[in-house]
């Protein structure tokens, strides 16, 4: 399920030197869970997006392992430490093999 | 469709299988408890577990997690048909060992997350949520 996936996040766009700024992420992703059943009782597959990490100018900000009990549209917040310009980069890979990025640049001043 | 003895009575076992089920699923988040310890102890506290006491809607269910010093969190729901929820690891550039996200809960259960700090260490914490509407689909 590649279509309609669309990441969206929230990053100030400037932030004092060591600064700690919330992120807040949404990308829009049924997160087929595996357990349902379509209307002739048959399983819908799993479909979810199973990892998601984000990354400032190449260092870890964090790293989560998502399960199926993650609801549609998954949403993260977090908070990252901004030691100086840079760019912010997250990752979302689904179960199909698809990867999905965003990038935010933060300025210092 | 007709029933014949032998259908009968295979549902019959299905429905005993069925109300079983939720213990094994208690089994298996203490199966996930262990492989993510590795067997350690593991304390009360030292993990902040925020999450709704009466969840109107089991499909989004918004749960936080924080804990000081933690390396990496796990987040479990007990009674969910895979206890499976998240983990969440923290690198060098983490404001905070904290996140937030929304998750699916099947029905009322416990909530629990598992910290691993960074001295080797567990902790846990727990709550339970009130599901009003489950969010499994079923």
């Amino acid at each position: 399920m590649a279509d309609g996936v669309k990441p969206r996040v929230k990053a100030p766009k400037s932030a004092a030197a060591g600064e700690v700024v919330t992120i807040k992420t949404l990308i829009s992703h049924k997160m087929e869970s595996g357990q349902r059943k379509d209307s002739d009782g048959n399983q819908i597959p799993r479909s979810i997006i199973n990892r998601f990490t984000a990354e400032y100018n190449g260092a870890l900000v964090i790293d989560v392992d998502l399960a199926p009990a993650i609801s549609t549209n998954p949403y993260f917040e977090f908070e990252a430490t901004v030691p100086e310009a840079g760019d912010f980069k997250f990752t979302w890979y689904d179960d199909d093999g698809s990867v999905y990025e965003d990038s935010k640049s933060v300025a210092i001043g | 469709m007709e029933f014949s003895r032998r259908d009968t009575l295979a549902l019959g076992a299905g429905a005993v299988a069925l109300t079983i089920l939720p213990f094994q699923a208690v089994a298996a988040a203490d199966d996930m408890i262990a492989a993510f310890t590795g067997g350690a102890d593991v304390a009360e506290g030292g993990v902040t577990l925020t999450a709704p006491e009466i969840a109107e809607n089991g499909n989004t269910v918004p749960v936080s997690v924080s804990s000081e010093g933690a390396e990496a969190i796990l987040l479990l729901a007990a009674g969910n048909p895979t206890p499976d929820v998240a983990t969440f690891k923290f690198g060098e550039l983490a404001g905070s060992q904290s996140a937030s996200t929304r998750i699916r809960l099947a029905g009322t259960q416990d909530v629990v997350a598992i910290a691993k700090m960074a001295d080797g260490t567990f902790a846990r914490a727990s709550q339970t949520v009130k599901v009003t509407i489950g969010g499994c689909g079923g």
